[in-house]
């Protein structure tokens, strides 16, 4: 692993479906203009094969080198070095995401063939082959990436295109609120995700022994974590807790599964691809991924076992009481990823791993037969009326019965394996209780599966008449990846026949270098054989076989009347499963209200607060700037015009000393002069005061006359008219 | 010539605004084309300064270092480093197109595209100086083109908006230019440096200010730092500062909102990193967790539930909300450079970069449709995908860009800025993480309502027609950017990473010094 | 010689006597009349009376002609202000039809 080897064609495996999307996402229209449909699904087709052709080729590379150095690695380019992050656009190839990739291509590919027929009527064709080959890419890229981060741009990536994908007939509301919904509850989990690469990245930093975010890297460094804190909790249970909710937002697990039913609005092999087989086990193959973290952290681990029960069970009983095809097969998914994040939590990776392969096998199957169901019904997804499909559609019928038994947990098809090595590990993990979840839940599965499988292809055709002339078997371009996935749904299991079955569990030593070193618990029960593993692997196949048989007398014999058991307890538990538990209206009614009602709150701050200040200080700012003028014009004009006026009314008192009148001038200039006569005998220390005094007089009498004048006019001056009247 | 670069970057423009002048106003397509052609040259050097740009050193290049008014020792200093050349590039590359995008101006084009050029000039100007003086001079310069131009050519509210904006931006112009005197006065007193508005020289006058409490226990260089920074946060906007924001965003035309939100918020973030950080580093890093963390924190998280209640609440005005997300997005920059770790710092000036190209893309897809429709109401469209899609197309990147979505440039910033906060401020970083989702909801909420479900049967007869080449061809450069940076971040972080990396340490080493500050902001 | 005496008896004082008796008629003759031409005539006795001092100081002091030239000059001077002042008495009666000067005070401020 310190030297990986250097391939440097891993970087097609995503580059060729990434060619692909773009290729008919920007020319598409004129490709299907000139070419036809046949133009756009010869390049989606061939960027994905070619796909699958690298992804072959790598595989093989890999099983040519010793276990220990299964590791191949292709650096595209030089991405985010600043200080201590040092991540590249770099694809890696180990065992297990040799596996993924073989899966992701695989049945990615057929099932882009399958959509040649299924989606052969649809106008946008050519947006529908973008999207699928960009989603390959993408989860090629969340498979390869080497690093967290480029993992990250990946596991956005794939929710972009399956927001794309549900909301494709988007001039349905219904749909593209479903897409939101999706993308935005993703969000919530991908806010996680991004926390706990924080997390990591900058706790192993403190720890002082270097960081990174690097897989490779990660797994030597990631025990200095031990000790570190975060807020009082330790650095790796909140890592991997942080990682954990990205887990339950990509995945579907308890809390964040209430987007998976919605999701279902997309077309079918959308459905199949994206919301079966590969991207929603994403969460599963992320943990996987980071297998050493969560081993460092037996809290986070008792976290993930239980939630993924606790989904297992719930999706279960909802799954029991739905009509529509596609939401039944959904919570299907759900509860059938609550199985592999239990894997996960009881620290048997490897047996995720095999549960997430036979699952995409049986699930896509199952969901393409659906479609192949839809497409025969006219777009009719009510299980209520259909029935007795089984001779119209042989085809689909047989592989839709081959994958139901593989889930249903029959041997020795694949589900049987795959589910009971979780349930035993989890058993002989020293989680009981969590096993009886697990079991209950199986129970389930079988019965609602067969319940489906009774309703849709025996007994009588409930359907219209005008449906009932057109069921047709689909075509071939549809029903052979059907086939092909029905037979990896009986074989896939083989992979991993435990030892008590006489099995070698090839699969667990091929994944074997990838979980080295991992939680023991699960290995270290496994090698032995013990007289209760088959006391359990009995004890599941009956509970299977009751479901079967349970289903069999309620809705083939029709023996037994579904309302015996809907009416248990008033009929409330029933209401409750067949509403979903009321999980949506819940969420609706705390989060998204609350939200809402939380940006509402802000807008009125921003408009009737921080603008009611910012206003409301302009406006003081101007009151201020009035008053200022106002001073201006009255005060400190009013004096310079006052002092004017003041001298004017002076000049005008003294002017009327001058009569004209000659005599009088003369009388002055005579009287002047004879008292001028004395005044050089007066002292000028007398004089001056004199002048002074007189001069004072003159001026106090002369601003009194002037007051009395202008009296009227001091009142005007503070009146606006006053001021009007002086200007 | 390779000196003289960036002033002929500076002047060009204004070179073309005096030949606007000399137009003749009759002649609109000439005086359009001749404004684009003198954007152009601006463009071309700015390849030429991004291929020639020596990313080794912290060191400034391409300096002119004149003296302008000998008496006050000011200079006419420019210069550029890795805090301020993609900045440079942003204006560069922004300007040619928002003049594409103001071909529909059809009232007194003349002034508008003379003020433009201004703007322009002063824009560059301002990322250019590194003369306290000079960048207080373009600092200025740049609002008064900015006021006439959302005053004369904005919307029916365009005097308020243009008042609000002018206003606001001056509060904080006083602020600076005090501190701008205090520093030069300081300066005359210290020895070995004398009266100087160098921001190179600066750096060394800081440490002789007085430190004993001034006024509200706050000592002198704090309280300068407060001053400066209020004037820049009035610019990025930071709450409670902000107000002016959507106003004048929702007033402007299409071209002005561009630049608005692409380049003007830029200098409030450019501003404290290249005045606050080297100037005053102890106070930066005594305030940085409150006044750029916390803050920023409450940006983000509050911009985007004011965006998001424009999705429901009246007027439903697809710009308020890109102008609120733009006081989101900008929260991003605060918290990155708020870290002092090399991700956050890179990740904040990357983010400004990139929130310039993306909001440039958003409101230029506004203006598309503006144009056609004649208003902005988010729930006056619906089913424009089947009308419009290769405009659909163009915004779904845009739109997914500004939602962070990675392989589109803007995830690489805000990534780094919050993987930056989250060593330094966890409590902010975990908000501002969080807030993800909310910018999700009001965008997908958006399309939505705007583009996806049935066209709307009043449109029927209108003809909203398909987005035209003079319209791709502004959004199309920007699509490859936004695209390109995905993959490879490092065309504008090789730029920056030795510059900023050496702010850090600046900041980190002051902070050192100082005990007791040390304390508060590492845990 | 019976001149002598004559003069010897008469001294300054009786000229400034009759001086002043002049002076003061024609300070009267100028303050109470409201004729035009009574004023100048009044004024004419003002200067006079100015010619009588003149004379007497001149006898009585210096012994040169100097009062006697400036009394001449004074003589001129009268007549040239009787010209004006009855050209401007002549312009007052036209225009006002009168020469009573208080009838004549448009200059009131």
């Amino acid at each position: 692993m310190d030297h990986p080897l250097l391939v440097s064609s891993l970087r097609w495996i995503v580059l060729f479906p990434l060619l692909g999307a773009v290729i008919n996402g920007i020319l598409g229209a004129k490709i299907q203009e000139r070419f036809g449909k046949n133009g756009i699904s010869v390049v989606a087709c061939t960027a994905v094969g070619l796909a699958f052709i690298f992804a072959l080729r790598a595989f093989f590379q890999l099983t040519s080198l010793v276990p220990e150095e299964r590791y191949l690695l292709d650096t595209l380019l030089r991405w985010i070095h600043i200080g201590a992050l040092q991540v590249d656009i770099a694809f890696a190839v180990d065992p297990l995401s040799g596996l993924m990739i073989l899966i992701v291509t695989g049945i990615g590919g057929l099932i882009h063939l399958y959509s040649i027929g299924y989606m052969h009527d649809d106008e946008a064709y050519w947006r529908f082959f973008a999207y699928l080959n960009l989603f390959t890419a993408a989860m090629l890229t969340l498979v390869l990436a080497d690093n967290l981060v480029l993992m990250f741009v990946g596991w956005e990536g794939v929710g972009l295109c399956s927001y794309g994908l549900i909301g494709f007939w988007y001039k349905e509301h219904a749909n593209t609120t479903a897409g939101n919904k999706a993308f935005i509850v993703n969000r919530i989990g991908d806010a996680g995700f991004t926390l706990g690469i924080f997390i990591i990245f900058w706790s192993l930093f403190e720890a002082g022994h270097g960081t990174t975010a690097v897989f490779r890297d990660l797994g030597p460094l990631i025990h200095h974590l031990e000790g570190q804190m975060v807020w009082g909790v330790p650095a790796a249970t909140l890592a991997a807790l942080c990682l954990f909710v990205g887990a339950t937002g990509k995945s579907a697990q308890i809390p964040l599964y209430v987007w998976l039913p919605d999701a279902m609005a997309g077309p079918t092999p959308v459905s199949a691809l994206i919301h079966a087989a590969t991207m929603v086990t994403a969460g599963v193959y992320m943990m996987a991924r980071m297998h050493f973290l969560f081993s460092l952290s037996p809290v986070a681990l008792g976290v993930v076992a239980t939630v993924g029960a606790l989904t297992a069970l719930v999706a279960a009983t909802i799954g029991l009481a739905q009509f529509d095809i596609k939401k039944v097969l959904a919570y299907s998914t759900v509860s059938q990823l609550g199985y592999m994040v239990l894997g996960v939590g009881v620290g048997a990776y490897g047996a995720a791993v095999f549960h997430l392969m036979t699952h995409a096998f049986f699930k896509a199957c199952l969901f393409l037969g659906s479609g192949s169901v839809i497409h025969a019904m006219g777009d009719e997804q009510d299980m209520r009326k259909m029935g007795g499909l089984r001779e119209k559609m042989p085809l689909t019928f047989w592989t839709f019965l081959i994958s139901t038994i593989a889930i249903a947990g029959i041997p020795p098809l694949a589900g049987f394996f795959s589910k009971d090595e979780i349930l035993w590990l989890t058993f002989s993990g020293g989680h009981p209780l969590l096993w009886l979840i697990g079991f209950a839940a199986a129970g389930m599965t079988a019965f609602y599966m067969f319940r489906q499988v009774f309703m849709v292809f025996f007994g009588e055709n409930r359907a219209d008449e005008h449906t009932k002339e057109h069921l047709h078997e689909s075509p071939p371009v549809m029903t052979y990846p059907l086939i092909v996935l029905a037979v990896g749904a009986v074989f896939a299991g083989f992979l991993g026949v435990p030892p008590a079955l006489g099995g070698s569990n090839i699969l667990e030593h091929w994944l074997e270098p990838v979980f080295a070193g991992g939680h023991g618990g699960g290995h270290a029960a496994h090698h032995h054989v013990e007289v209760i593993e088959y006391v359990l692997m009995v004890a599941s196949v009956g509970i299977a076989a009751v479901g079967i048989f349970l289903a069999y007398l309620i809705y083939y014999r029709q023996s037994v009347s579904a309302g015996t058991f809907t009416a248990v307890g008033g009929g409330v538990p029933y209401r409750a499963v067949f509403n979903k538990y009321y999980v949506d209206e819940l969420y609706h009614a705390t989060a998204v209200r609350g939200t809402l009602a939380v940006s509402w709150l802000c807008s009125v701050f921003d408009r009737n607060v921080i603008d009611f200040i910012v206003n409301n200080v302009a406006k003081a700012t101007g009151a201020v700037g009035w008053a200022v003028g106002r001073f201006d014009h009255y005060i400190i004009d009013g004096l310079v015009n006052g002092l004017a006026d003041v001298i004017f009314g002076i000049g005008n008192r003294l002017r009327q000393i001058q009569t004209g009148n000659l005599s009088i001038y003369l009388y002055v200039i005579v009287g002047a002069i004879a008292v001028s006569q004395f005044l050089p005998r007066v002292g000028a220390d007398i004089l001056v005061p004199v002048v002074i005094a007189f001069l004072s007089l003159v001026i106090v009498v002369g601003i009194a006359l002037w007051l009395s004048t202008r009296r009227i006019q001091w009142r005007l001056m503070f009146t606006k008219e006053g001021v009007s009247e002086l200007r | 010539m390779e000196s003289s670069i960036l002033t002929l970057m500076i002047f060009f423009p204004l070179a073309g605004m005096v030949t606007v002048f000399c137009l003749p106003s009759q002649a609109r397509d000439l005086i359009r084309w001749t404004a684009f052609a003198f954007t152009l040259p601006a463009f071309f050097l700015g390849i030429w300064l991004y291929q020639n740009f020596d990313t080794t050193t912290t060191a400034l290049q391409f300096v002119v270092n004149v003296p302008w008014i000998e008496s006050f020792n000011i200079r006419y200093f420019v210069g550029v480093d890795g805090v301020s050349i993609s900045m440079i590039l942003l204006t560069a590359v922004l300007c040619p197109i928002c003049i594409l995008a103001s071909w529909n101006i059809e009232r007194a084009e003349k002034g508008y595209f003379a003020l433009f050029l201004l703007l322009d000039t002063a824009m560059t100007g301002v990322f250019c100086a590194m003369d306290f003086f000079l960048f207080f001079i373009f600092w200025e310069l740049m609002l008064l083109p900015m006021y006439f131009l959302i005053g004369i050519w904005g919307g029916p509210r365009r005097e308020y908006a243009a008042i609000k904006f002018f206003l606001y931006t001056m509060l904080g112009s006083a602020l600076m230019l005090v501190c701008m005197l205090v520093f030069y006065f300081q300066a005359g007193a210290v020895e070995g440096v004398g009266y100087t508005f160098d921001l190179t020289q600066l750096p060394a006058v800081a440490q002789h200010f007085q430190t004993e409490p001034l006024l509200f226990g706050f000592s002198l260089p704090q309280i300068m730092w407060l001053a400066l920074f209020i004037n820049f946060a009035v610019k990025i906007p930071a709450f409670p500062f902000h107000t002016w924001l959507p106003d004048a965003h929702v007033e402007a035309p299409t071209a002005i909102s561009v630049i608005l939100a692409g380049v003007l918020l830029k200098m409030g973030t450019y501003g404290i990193l290249r005045v606050n950080y080297p100037l005053l580093p102890e106070e930066t890093f005594l305030f940085a967790p409150y006044c750029l963390a916390a803050l920023g924190a409450w940006n983000i998280v509050y911009g985007a539930f004011c965006a998001l209640s424009q999705c429901f609440t009246e007027p439903k005005d697809l710009k308020k909300l890109v102008a609120y997300s733009s006081i989101s997005h900008m929260g991003y920059v605060m918290l990155g450079m708020a870290s002092f770790t090399p991700q956050g710092i890179n990740g904040a000036v990357l983010q400004m970069f990139n929130h310039g190209t993306i909001t440039a893309m958003l409101f230029l897809i506004v203006g598309v449709i503006y144009d056609r429709a004649h208003h902005r109401r988010i729930d006056g469209f619906g089913g424009l995908a089947s009308v419009m899609p290769v405009y659909t197309g163009v915004m779904g990147l845009a739109f997914f860009a500004a939602m962070g979505l990675p392989g589109l440039s803007a995830f690489i910033s805000e990534v780094l800025c919050l993987l930056g906060a989250w060593h330094t401020h966890k409590i902010p970083a975990l908000l501002g993480a969080l807030t993800v989702i909310i910018t999700a909801s009001y965008l997908l909420w958006t399309i939505q309502q705007m583009f996806l479900g049935k066209p709307r049967e009043e449109y029927a007869d209108m003809h909203l027609s398909e987005i035209n080449t003079r319209e791709l061809c502004m959004l199309a450069p920007l699509g490859v950017i936004v695209v390109v940076l995905g993959f490879y971040p490092h065309a504008v972080l090789d730029l920056l990473d030795v510059s900023l990396q050496g702010l850090n340490e600046v900041v980190l080493s002051a902070s050192t010094n100082s005990p007791d500050t040390a304390a508060v902001a590492l845990r | 010689m019976i001149m002598d005496g004559l003069l010897l008896d008469i001294g300054l004082r009786h000229f400034l006597s009759v001086s002043l008796i002049v002076f003061v008629l024609g300070l009267y003759c100028v303050l109470t009349r409201k004729n035009a031409i009574g004023i100048l005539l009044g004024v004419e006795l003002i200067l006079n009376s100015a010619n009588i001092n003149y004379i007497a100081f001149s006898y009585f002091s210096s012994g040169n002609y100097d009062g006697q030239v400036f009394a001449i000059f004074v003589i001129m001077l009268a007549a040239a202000e009787a010209v004006i002042g009855l050209a401007i008495v002549l312009g007052i009666y036209q225009n006002f039809s009168s020469i009573d000067i208080e009838a004549v005070d448009s200059l009131q401020g």
